[in-house]
């Protein structure tokens, strides 16, 4: 545990310190603004317009959420500073999630940021804080997973234009598995619709303010599943 | 302290270390040297428990690298070629990560990276980011992270490279200090760095230790030497030019078949390499050609000429060792 929390202040105060990270926050939260008034904004209810701001906020989310992850392990195996960490009497496991929670509290950070929007659609109509949160929990999940598929792909290679390539075909991937189910029979069909990164779990749940246990599991077993295969690459990386 | 047995490691198809066998005792200064290529890095990565060798068993300070190589690397401080730094952060702050990584307790935390600051000569740069440092202060701060949690064997990779004159000095007097509470192993491609920092020398030559020894013990390995080096002057009116000074010295064993004119023009140089010094015989040689002797020098060889020798003598590397069925 203690060094996960030395990965991790570590890496979410060089973050802090970064103009680059300053810069993906302003970047993402202009985004953010500028979807709600092309896609939410002329909503006539406000529970819709709520709806538009998490539906346009999903994809500025899964962006940002490649954008925020892909370097972590590449940069520093490019860099050589990963040699301080493999050479240390540090797990792999503390390393990526380390990395992992760091990615995810600026994520975080900006999600807060971005909290100004609900809550003046709040002051303009009928939702609740319930609303809110829930359409929050999933932008955090869905945000967590991709960054979780970034964590991997950064574990990949010590190219960060390739693992930046890496996650976004991944993340891409994933939010088309619905569309590829419907071309499919069943059993097939239920399957890859599951999957799916976006359509069944956040459109169809969080999106709209309902909150399904099955949907939280999804979302946390993604991220499980993305960090395992990051702790093991790192391993066959790190003494072999 | 170290025992390396039959150590050998491949990348693919190409072997790049091995097999190799040394030990190394407590308090020792050991230099690994070698060419390019030789197999340095690929050793102390391996001792680093960075790399997991091929075949053969390495064991620092008496635990099993391959078995345990999280307890080895509790007991060792490495600098890799390039230090492996955070640029945004403090020296300072940097160093209490590195603490913090290497498992030192909170209550010594401050006393160790003050000793490493004061050692390393960082103290009056401790509140500035690594980023904003000149090199030599970042290679500074690479040999401070590889100590500051005081351990039992510090391994440094070309500690002194792209370093300037003057930061050599300060990196080789900074070398022997670590000399009174660690057990160092450096490497280097530069036989001057080894020869005056490193109690022993191993030479590397084609991922092998083709020598292994104090300077002065390798240099007895080789045959003695000697390196004469002369100038001659054809006289006016005489013909023959390059040919004829050639034709005077023909006899002497160990002529090097080529002179090269001097930056002056007024003569040529020569260079004999022998077993024997024959200094007497070619001032014979020359002037009963009725030659002009400008210049005669001779130097027995050096630890340079054997290191050369050595790496010369290595064998090709073996093909990749046929897959288990």
């Amino acid at each position: 545990m203690r060094a996960i929390y030395m990965i991790f202040r570590r890496e979410f105060a060089a973050y802090l310190r970064s103009i680059m990270g300053w810069i993906v926050v302003g970047v993402a939260l202009l985004a953010m603004g500028i979807t709600f008034q092309a896609f939410g904004y002329k909503s006539a209810l406000a529970s819709e317009m709520l709806q538009q701001f998490f539906w346009s906020s999903s994809g500025v989310v899964m962006i940002i959420s490649v954008i925020l992850s892909f370097r972590v392990i590449a940069e520093e195996r490019q860099s050589g500073s990963l040699m301080l960490l493999s050479t240390s009497p540090v797990r792999e496991h503390a390393i990526v999630i380390g990395k992992f929670l760091a990615t995810l509290a600026f994520l975080t950070l900006i999600l807060v940021l971005s909290a100004y929007i609900p809550l003046l659609i709040k002051g303009q109509g009928k939702i609740t804080g319930t609303q809110i949160f829930v359409g929050y929990l999933g932008l955090w999940l869905l945000g967590g997973a991709c960054l979780a598929v970034g964590v991997f792909a950064s574990s990949l290679t010590r190219e960060m234009v390739i693992a930046a390539v890496v996650a976004a075909i991944i993340v891409g991937g994933m939010v088309l598995l619905y569309k590829l189910s419907l071309v499919l029979d069943p059993p097939l069909r239920a399957v890859f619709a599951e999957l799916d990164l976006w359509w069944i779990h956040f459109q169809n749940g969080f999106m709209r303010g309902i909150f399904n246990l099955k949907d939280l599991v999804y979302y946390l077993a993604m991220i499980y599943f993305f960090l395992l295969l990051a702790v093991k690459t790192l391993e066959a990386k790190r003494w072999q | 302290m170290i025992q390396v047995s039959n150590l050998t490691k491949y990348y693919g198809g190409k072997r790049a270390l091995g097999p190799v066998s040394f030990e190394i005792d407590k308090g020792e200064t050991v230099g690994f040297l070698g060419l390019n290529g030789a197999g340095k890095t690929t050793a102390l990565r391996i001792l680093a428990c960075d790399l997991r060798p091929t075949a053969g068993a390495v064991s620092v300070g008496g635990i099993d690298a391959l078995a345990n190589p999280h307890e080895v690397r509790r007991r060792i401080g490495f600098l890799p070629e390039t230090p492996p730094l955070y640029p945004e952060m403090t020296v300072q702050a940097f160093l209490g990560f590195v603490c913090d990584l290497r498992e030192v307790a909170s209550s010594d935390k401050k006393a160790k990276i003050g000793d490493a600051l004061a050692l390393t000569d960082l103290t009056l740069v401790a509140g500035e980011p690594i980023g904003t440092l000149s090199h030599g202060y970042r290679q500074r701060v690479g040999v401070a992270q590889a100590i500051v949690h005081r351990p039992q064997l510090v391994i440094l990779d070309e500690p002194t490279r792209g370093l300037d004159p003057r930061q050599i000095v300060e990196m080789r007097k900074l070398i022997h200090e670590l000399k009174d509470k660690h057990t160092v192993l450096l490497s280097s491609h530069q036989l001057a760095e080894v020869s005056q920092t490193c109690d022993r020398l191993l030479v590397l030559g084609r991922g092998q230790v083709v020598g292994a020894g104090t300077e002065a013990e390798l240099g007895a390995l080789q045959e003695p030497m000697f390196s004469v080096e002369l100038t001659v002057r054809v006289p006016d009116g005489k013909d023959g030019g390059a040919a004829a000074v050639l034709a005077a010295l023909g006899g002497i064993d160990g002529l090097l078949g080529k002179s090269v004119p001097t930056e002056r023009g007024d003569g040529w140089e020569l260079l004999i390499s022998s077993k024997r010094d024959v200094r007497a015989e070619v001032s014979r040689a020359v002037i009963g050609a009725g030659l002009d002797l400008l210049r005669l020098d001779a130097r027995a060889v050096d630890l340079e000429n054997t290191f050369l020798r050595l790496v010369a003598a290595a064998p090709a590397a073996a093909p990749a060792p046929a897959p288990k069925e």
